[in-house]
């Protein structure tokens, strides 16, 4: 298959073409927008809907409509923008339709910075609105990954009726790497549920997030998290590398995973033995699969672009057995390879 | 093997362009390679750079901290990133723009005056491949033939009479 160059965000968009994806609605924020420039081109030569709309607000409400009506619907936006559509999230989630979100985040809080950032884990995977709900949050660390990513964030989108969140950041979204696409997919699940027109061949169909009786939103918000318990049983994801002498476990996803990596590597060159575990899955967290990766190990280093966010989730999967220490840059800095190596050796990687 | 290269200059010179063609040629040449572009408030106007690796192995950091290579276009450029180079590294200048020389002994530094040539062979825009072309001449990075093939494959078929252009300035870089 015949390698492109591209950028992450322009990876992304062409990924979502191919995986069906019929509607986009975005606002401009750096730096995700070359993912909506370039769905404005390819999306409507391809019989889509690409609407950039009046705000965050009004875009994820819109994907909200697309959704009920049963088509395969993306919004994309940076950190500020994300929070702008947490209530639509909310809503979304709590109606029980599929969309994929992709926020490619930069530092903040507030408006914050343009650069590179890890700074919205929290938003991700503990609350990216209100009310008691799960999104599932994927974290690729290259291009070829936030394609893959993509496809499969459709799918599961589809099958577990969920919002699913792409967690990328400026460095993602900005470089360009080598990429493969897939077909594009001509067959996608049906969707029963929708609200579509149907001629009055079934009984209408209503989606609603809205439940005045607290034993029927009891029930539906159970419902849900029985789905959880599944998608947390099957579908966590992680890679580790180099862990099955390593003495310490780093610890890190997406972008900073890809340092962490090279620091891995240069801790070897040195005699120390380092591996790396990399969650693929933000939430569901990979709990048996850090387990089992730093079962020789003797300590952990949790490495991010934050002040300290996935490591709550480090410390809960171990169950606080194994000493987990921390090293970030944070503002839209990048850590150094040579930084993170540096923190190896503080944290007790010496063989 | 691994080549991390820095390219920095004034926005408008072709830094970004410079760096596809390079990752487009570690492409066609099936190596693993990565681009990234400064994006920040220093793209309008002021300086501009981006980092490219291209080696064997999957890229791990995409962002280049301490470059083999460094193509520097303007003075800023030079004096922000000419710490960083390995020793041992190649630099590349612009030296009709760049007007204080290199003062690091351990490093290998080549003056072209790239905006001349490129004035004097009538390759208007063309100051960036003239550098590259002395790049190539000095590391071997890519050779010529790929080059080639890179630049066909980025110029729009719209534009066909680029691919000349760039291919008269490499020359005039190599043999510079």
């Amino acid at each position: 298959m015949e390698r492109n160059l591209m950028k992450g965000n322009e990876a992304i968009a062409e990924a979502a073409l191919r995986t069906g994806c019929k509607c986009f609605f975005g606002y401009p924020i750096t730096p995700q927008t070359e993912i909506s420039a370039y769905l404005s081109k390819k999306m409507p030569k391809e019989g889509g809907v690409f609407l950039q709309a009046e705000s965050e607000i009004a875009a994820i409400n819109m994907v909200l409509g697309a959704s009920a009506s049963g088509v395969r619907v993306m919004t994309s936006s940076s950190s500020p923008g994300i929070s702008l559509k947490a209530e639509g999230i909310s809503y979304i989630a709590g109606s029980d339709l599929p969309c994929v979100i992709i926020n490619v985040q930069r530092g903040g809080p507030g408006l914050g910075g343009i650069q590179p950032s890890q700074a919205d884990y929290w938003q991700a995977t503990k609350a990216i609105g209100h009310g008691d709900f799960h999104v599932l949050v994927y974290a690729p660390c290259s291009v070829q990954e936030m394609v893959d990513t993509v496809t499969k964030a459709f799918d599961m989108a589809d099958s577990y009726r969920m919002p699913v969140i792409i967690l990328a950041d400026g460095l993602l979204g900005q470089m360009m790497e080598p990429v493969t696409f897939p077909e594009k997919k001509t067959e996608l699940p049906e969707k029963p549920w929708a609200t579509n027109g149907h001629g009055n061949k079934r009984k209408h169909n209503i989606i609603n997030s809205l439940y005045l009786q607290p034993d029927a939103l009891e029930n539906s918000v159970k419902n849900r998290f029985e789905r959880y318990e599944e998608l947390k049983a099957n579908h966590a994801q992680a890679e580790a590398y180099l862990y099955e002498d390593a003495d310490i476990i780093v610890a890190a996803y997406g972008a900073t995973a890809r340092i962490a990596k090279s620091a891995v590597n240069l801790a070897r060159e040195s005699g120390i033995k380092a591996g790396l575990f990399r969650p693929v899955t933000l939430w569901p967290f990979p709990v048996k699969e850090i387990n089992e990766a730093c079962k020789n190990a003797h300590t952990v280093l949790c490495c991010e672009m934050s002040m300290g966010q996935m490591i709550d989730d480090v410390k809960l999967a171990l169950n606080c057995s194994k000493p987990v220490g921390f090293f970030g840059r944070t503002g839209g800095i990048i850590p150094k390879p040579s930084e993170i190596l540096e923190e190896i050796k503080k944290t007790g990687g010496n063989a | 093997m691994t080549h991390d290269i820095i390219l920095a200059g004034f926005g408008g010179q072709g830094i970004l362009f410079l760096g596809k063609v390079l990752a487009y040629s570690g492409l066609i040449d099936n190596k693993e390679v990565s681009w990234l572009p400064s994006y920040g408030p220093e793209m309008r106007g002021g300086t501009c750079n981006c980092s490219v690796v291209i080696s064997d192995e999957p890229v791990g950091s995409p962002l280049v901290i301490e470059p083999a290579v460094l193509i520097a276009m303007n003075s800023p450029s030079l004096e922000k990133f000419i710490g960083s180079v390995r020793p041992g590294g190649t630099v590349i200048c612009d030296s009709t723009i760049v007007d204080s020389p290199v003062t690091r002994q351990d490093v290998n530094v080549f003056y072209i005056p790239a905006t001349d040539l490129e004035t004097e062979n009538n390759l208007k825009g063309g100051a960036n491949i003239i550098l590259l072309g002395k790049l190539i001449k000095e590391t071997g990075i890519i050779s010529k033939e790929t080059f080639k093939k890179a630049i066909e494959k980025i110029v729009p078929p719209s534009k066909t009479q680029l691919i000349e252009n760039n291919m008269k300035a490499i020359q005039v870089g190599m043999d510079s």
